[in-house]
């Protein structure tokens, strides 16, 4: 019994020095700062900034590589912590970007070419005549998006539409890049009017193929007080596009659109906006466990 | 003896019986033809005719830049209508030259016997198979003339024919063997020369004995060839499968046929050159088959490039009820298309089209991990793992363990006792990792 005791003794006690020489010896430099900012950081993972996950983006941030601003997840609240641990100035204030989807052909409203049956995924069904939908540019509606969206922030709709919540979307592209069809565009919070339509045939074909479809009447381009909207070449056609400098949210194109491919989200209120920036700083990754 | 084969795959039913005792019959020619101005691997044409122009049978109408192309030619002589979108049996919507057939079938002036077609060389053999248009007609379509081109450092030291035919319904190449067995090793014969070998293997299924006594007789004498059976099994026409079964070797990862000094071409491909270099007919009709348990006649058609599905399928007594898919090409790697207003095109070897029946439907369960897959699987990839791998999204993984080696055959699918469509799940991988690379690439 003691000779267990006396023998562990030692041994622990000399490999305890050999352990404490070794963590000096060999200690690795991690910059404090890198540490401060990963724990300031979302720590979604989501990639959006370019760099393998948010330690990757941490240390590209205090070796000079990137800007804050990169970090389109951590909103206006993470850059001003990043300024305060590096010491450097705020750039300048960078509206938040949502994603917003481009198409409005939900069951009911697109003429369809064939019923799909395969795997859930718009990839596989694009492979087959650019999905089932007779529109060739519009949304496949089997949720490649819902899948690949790090923060949970879209569902599929009844419609079969995919369904953005403006509170949890982080603009962090993630939809973008995955969507075969394209039709997921990052745009600023504030932004209210959107052409939800990215079919560029001639105007009878696209109302063939969808009845909520531009039409490229031109109604639009003819009513907008501000000369924000115009019918231009996109693709390998032309739509209706919409130039968020010069919007200023009045609707009147919305209610002139005589298929309803242009549509005004009511505002997203002030409290939701600032709410989430509040709730971004203190590390809130919007699961909304809490609530 | 015992017959070559390759390891893995599988034993699917053939229905082969349905059409394979019936002659190749020359099908209606259409009032319309719509021709695909992409009908291969490579770079798409752009139409050299406009609506309104009159065209012969045999002209050029559509012209591709570049090495790897095939320029397509009009199949009937007539008017142009104009050049509309239309479906394409490979699942997409191709530019189509659209001709009015004036039914005096008038060939163009630039079709022409070719006097001594014993003595071209190489060079010229490859041009006029280039300017034929002709392609690889198993149904992958790649441009025959960049097959033949001379490879620095390789050497091809024998060209297999594929006379295999292992897709369930298919007759097409079948029924060639048994009415043309000298065109095929005619057209052979200028495969070698053009590509300097001396050296030609038929390669024929124990299935179908009867082209394989008449290719005997038709390679008697010749020397340098020979007709070689191999057991029957899914999928020995894929070309990496064949190359084993017939002479032994394996043809590296991500290698081409060539590395181990051969060259492999289809029944079909090898009468359209003999046809190309002796009479200077460019490729504007093939063998086709329509068959499935869907239609009232299934017969064998001598068609014109260009014709739709539904001319076919009316002159076979339309549909045998109520249908549920009509696959362009075979039952097992064919695509479904959702119209029958598609054209035949220079790959279509066949048309399938199969009843509706409920007792074939049935639903993705989770995988038993029998490996089932795992046994059947041709090239030994774990098709298991990789669907795993594909509803992770985990594309890299995927990668190192090989999976842009699948071959898409199907055999994994055919014994999956969960139902799990898994070439779908691994075709998206492989979409996946293609994408990831030409991004890396810009």
């Amino acid at each position: 019994m003691l000779a267990a005791v006396i023998s562990l003794g030692v041994m622990g006690a000399a490999f305890g020095v050999i352990l404490g020489i070794a963590s000096k010896k060999f200690a690795v430099q991690i910059d404090p700062k890198v540490q401060e900012i990963l724990s300031a950081l979302p720590g979604a993972n989501c990639g959006s900034c370019g760099f393998p996950g948010c330690e990757g983006f941490a240390e590209g941030v205090v070796g000079g590589e990137t800007k804050p601003s990169a970090c389109s997840p951590g909103g206006q609240s993470l850059y001003e912590k990043i300024a305060a641990i590096l010491g450097t100035e705020v750039s300048d204030y960078e509206e938040r970007k949502v994603a917003q989807r481009l198409c409005q052909g939900g069951i009911g409203q697109s003429r369809m070419l064939y019923r799909y049956e395969g795997i859930e995924d718009c990839h596989a069904a694009f492979a087959a005549f650019k999905g089932p939908k007779a529109c060739n540019y519009g949304c496949i509606r089997l949720g490649s998006c819902v899948k690949v969206c790090p923060f949970g922030a879209i569902e599929s709709g009844a419609d079969g539409l995919p369904v953005v919540d403006y509170y949890k979307c982080t603009g962090c592209n993630k939809c973008v890049e995955e969507c075969p069809q394209n039709i997921f565009r990052l745009v600023g919070i504030t932004h209210l009017a959107n052409v939800r339509c990215v079919n560029t045939d001639k105007g009878k074909d696209a109302k063939n193929a969808c009845s909520v479809a531009c039409i490229k009447c031109k109604l639009c381009e003819k009513n907008c007080p501000e000369d924000a909207v115009h019918v231009v070449p996109y693709g390998t056609g032309t739509v209706a596009v919409i130039d968020y400098e010069k919007c200023t949210n009045c609707g009147i194109c919305a209610t002139k659109c005589p298929t309803k491919a242009i549509d005004i989200i009511p505002p997203i209120s002030e409290e939701v906006i600032l709410k989430s920036e509040e709730h971004a700083s203190a590390g809130c990754q919007r699961c909304e466990v809490c609530q | 003896m015992r017959k070559a084969s390759f390891k893995g795959g599988i034993h699917p039913h053939g229905y082969k019986e349905l059409t394979s005792g019936k002659a190749a019959v020359p099908a209606h020619v259409p009032d319309r033809v719509y021709i695909p101005l992409s009908q291969h691997i490579g770079a798409p044409c752009s139409a050299l005719v406009l609506a309104g122009d009159k065209v012969k049978k045999g002209q050029k109408i559509g012209e591709g830049k570049g090495f790897v192309t095939a320029p397509i030619h009009a199949s009937v002589s007539g008017t142009v209508a104009g050049i509309e979108l239309k479906e394409h049996p490979g699942g997409s919507f191709v530019p189509c030259v659209v001709i009015e057939n004036d039914g005096k079938d008038e060939w163009a002036e630039t079709v022409k016997p070719n006097k001594a077609p014993a003595g071209l060389d190489s060079q010229e053999l490859r041009k006029i198979i280039f300017e034929a248009g002709i392609v690889g007609m198993g149904g992958a379509t790649f441009p025959s003339h960049v097959k033949y081109s001379p490879v620095e450092g390789k050497k091809a030291e024998v060209v297999i024919l594929n006379g295999i035919e292992c897709e369930p319904y298919l007759t097409s190449d079948h029924r060639l063997m048994v009415e043309k067995p000298e065109r095929i090793v005619a057209g052979l014969r200028y495969i070698m020369r053009s590509v300097c070998c001396g050296r030609g293997i038929i390669a024929v299924e124990d299935n179908k004995m009867d082209a394989v006594s008449l290719l005997e007789k038709a390679v008697a004498g010749e020397g340098g060839i020979t007709v070689q059976v191999l057991k029957e099994k899914y999928p020995q026409g894929s070309e990496k499968q064949l190359i084993y079964a017939c002479t032994g070797k394996q043809v590296p990862v991500g290698g081409l046929p060539l590395d181990v000094g051969v060259i492999v071409n289809n029944v079909g491909t090898a009468v359209a050159v003999a046809e190309a270099v002796e009479y200077g007919i460019p490729l504007i009709e093939r063998y086709v088959t329509l068959s499935g348990s869907g239609i009232s006649e299934p017969a064998n058609y001598l068609v014109r490039i260009g014709t739709l599905f539904k001319d076919l399928i009316d002159q076979s007594g339309g549909y045998a009820g109520e249908i549920e898919k009509i696959i362009a090409g075979g039952l097992m790697m064919g695509k479904t298309v959702f119209s029958d207003e598609v054209p035949v095109v220079k790959g279509s070897s066949g048309i399938v089209i199969i009843r509706d029946e409920a007792k074939r439907k049935f639903k993705e369960v989770n995988c038993v991990r029998c490996a089932k897959c795992v046994d059947a699987c041709p090239i030994f990839l774990e098709p298991t793992t990789l669907v795993k791998l594909a509803k992770l999204r985990a594309w890299d993984e995927a990668e190192q363990l090989n999976v842009t080696s699948c071959i898409e055959c199907g055999s994994c699918v055919y014994g999956c006792p969960a139902h799990i469509p898994l070439v779908q799940y691994i075709r998206r991988v492989k979409q996946a990792v293609l994408a990831a690379k030409a991004k890396d690439k810009k």
